[in-house]
């Protein structure tokens, strides 16, 4: 089919791409700039002033401790839901049991619990299990949230895997665990790097849990560093502005990568 | 949507040797069992105790559920959170849909217009709101600036309509761009063959959006339309950081005044029951729109696709 120009849209998309992009030009310029320079400037105009010291103060300010507890938590709630979730929608896709059945309804059910509809009994738990403050105690739940989305891509993606495969597999006297191995998990690589990419994100970007289930500054990750410089230091907008670019530089790079791979996996969630 | 949904077990024939047994889903249940079935369960209990973080909760009956019912802040807090969740679905949606449609469309330059679009889509909500805040900082802010040139004193978020429009222009966003990938993989898969019969009989752009991209989303607008509500209600970071509930209490919202009450005022007994009032709100808004569209059964209708 010729494509069919659609200037409504066209003009829509324009728009907001430039309520995207200005924010963002803000946030970069800003970060260049003396504290006094962006001041006189003001925040739309070309910088008046040039200066790296805004990434230098977060260096000297402890930034990087958070940085590398963010590593460490994304990367173990990655392993947790690599480890758990392909088994999962396997036995989702395959089995005929009614239990499997209603596990995975449960499962979609958990989609909609909100992690703050929780986040007491959690807190209670977490306390009583002796990891509160401790960078496990965020992981766990953190990676208990993830489990329902991702489900819900890999199962997606499991499907598209045809039946005659399966049965070919079964014929020649495959068991359930030789399946997986030479079948569901080569062919289902790409939901695979989806949920991969989809729970780092997660991760990269909690919130709520590190601010409920941690206090020390030895434990503490980007998003919590983030909030604490904005309410010690709120009119230092230059520097506010670098550790904004600098908590997502890291995603940026895996986005770049790694495009294809979440947007398949945001688009199996509504597509279809 | 080809076979029966019901019965598949039945229905669908051939033996069941080679197939992963209940061992395989039980990893991932037994995890998501402890931190967000039993919890679930937790937070009902626990609506009906006191507890300050220290020793044990202690029962107490329907002592936190009558304190709730008599408070003003709880009151106006559920009608916050309605109001901005609406405000959210209602700017969102027609928004994602015109901006998914055009990204599945053919334009040139479409990929590299995609990608920026989506960059707010990799922010944390903490990110966003730090953000946000210095860009509507009064002093130093893009506000300000404008206000030399439109009036104004720049201060948006001291009032609470400023306070309002900021959280949902905020909102919009951040969350606009996951919303239109939603409708950008659902208007790629509406068959082509659809299309070419809407040219044929000389469908003019708005004739065929309406008549066949607009019916043919159905589905995304539902799942779309429980993800905006339940992330609506949810709302708490952006709140947090952008308006700590004020100015007063006029943008605390129901989740954001859950966390005061657990995690400052250290009565966890009400935080439970706000946090309560919370899910039984948010399930039952999903399950509504799941049933009232029949989502749940053309969901179902996929397997085997």
């Amino acid at each position: 089919m010729k494509p069919r120009p659609n200037y409504f849209a066209g003009a829509g998309s324009i728009i907001w791409l430039l309520i995207v992009l200005v924010p963002i030009y803000v946030m970069v310029t800003a970060t260049i700039q003396t504290q006094q320079g962006y001041a006189s400037a003001g925040p739309l105009s070309l910088p008046s002033s040039f200066t790296l010291d805004n990434f230098g103060a977060l260096v000297t300010g402890g930034f990087l401790t958070y940085v590398w507890n963010t590593v460490i938590v994304t990367v173990s709630v990655v392993a947790i839901v690599v480890l758990v979730v392909p088994p999962l929608s396997y036995a989702v896709v395959r089995s005929r049991s009614r239990g499997i059945s209603l596990i995975f309804r449960t499962f979609l059910l958990g989609l909609a619990i909100p992690a703050q509809a929780v986040i007491v009994p959690i807190f209670y738990l977490i306390s009583v299990a002796g990891l509160y403050d401790s960078l496990i105690g965020i992981i766990l739940p953190t990676a208990a949230f993830c489990l329902p989305i991702c489900t819900l891509i890999l199962t997606g993606s499991m499907r598209d895997i045809t039946p005659e495969l399966y049965e070919t597999m079964a014929m020649d006297g495959a068991t359930p665990m030789r399946s997986f191995f030479q079948l569901v998990l080569p062919l289902s690589k790409s939901g695979i790097s989806t949920i991969i990419v989809f729970s780092a994100l997660q991760a990269w970007n909690g919130f709520l849990f590190p601010l409920i289930l941690t206090q020390s500054a030895s434990t503490k990750v980007i998003t919590l560093g983030l909030f604490d410089f904005q309410s010690q230091y709120g009119v230092n907008i230059p520097g506010l502005m670098a550790a904004v670019l600098l908590s997502m530089l890291p995603v940026l790079f895996v986005y770049l990568f790694a495009r294809r791979a979440l947007v398949q996996g945001l688009m199996g969630v509504g597509g279809k | 949507m080809k076979r029966p949904t019901t019965g598949r077990s039945r229905h669908s024939g051939g033996p069941n040797v080679g197939r992963p047994g209940f061992a395989w889903a039980l990893p991932a249940t037994v995890f998501f069992a402890l931190f967000a079935i039993v919890p679930l369960i937790g937070v009902a209990v626990m609506s009906f105790t006191s507890w300050s973080g220290l020793g044990s909760p202690e029962f107490n009956g329907l002592d936190n559920w009558n304190k709730l019912l008599s408070d003003k802040v709880m009151m106006q807090s559920l009608w916050l959170s309605a109001l901005l969740t609406l405000l959210g679905v209602v700017i969102q949606t027609p928004l994602s849909i015109l901006l998914g449609v055009w990204a599945a469309g053919q334009q040139k330059n479409r990929a590299v217009l995609s990608a920026i679009y989506f960059i707010p889509l990799l922010l944390s909500s903490a990110a966003v709101s730090v953000l946000w805040r210095a860009l509507l900082d009064p002093n130093f802010g893009i506000p300000g600036q404008l206000a030399g040139i439109f009036g104004g004193d720049g201060n948006l978020l001291g009032s609470q309509a400023g306070a309002i429009a900021v959280l949902t222009f905020v909102g919009a966003w951040q969350f606009t761009p996951l919303h239109t990938l939603l409708y950008q993989g659902a208007a790629r898969s509406v068959p082509p063959v659809l299309y070419q019969a809407a040219e044929i009989d000389g469908a003019g752009t708005m004739r065929t959006f309406f008549s066949i991209t607009l019916p043919q989303l159905r589905n995304t607008i539902v799942t779309s339309g429980i993800l905006m509500v339940v992330g609506g209600l949810t709302t708490f970071d952006t709140v947090l950081i952008l308006t700590k509930g004020g100015p007063g209490t006029d943008t605390t919202i129901t989740p954001y005044y859950m966390y005061r009450k657990a995690f400052q005022s250290f009565d966890f007994g009400v935080g439970s029951a706000i946090a309560l009032v919370l899910v039984v709100i948010a399930t039952a808004i999903s399950l509504i729109m799941v049933r009232a569209t029949g989502y749940d059964k053309m969901n179902s209708a996929q397997e085997g696709i």
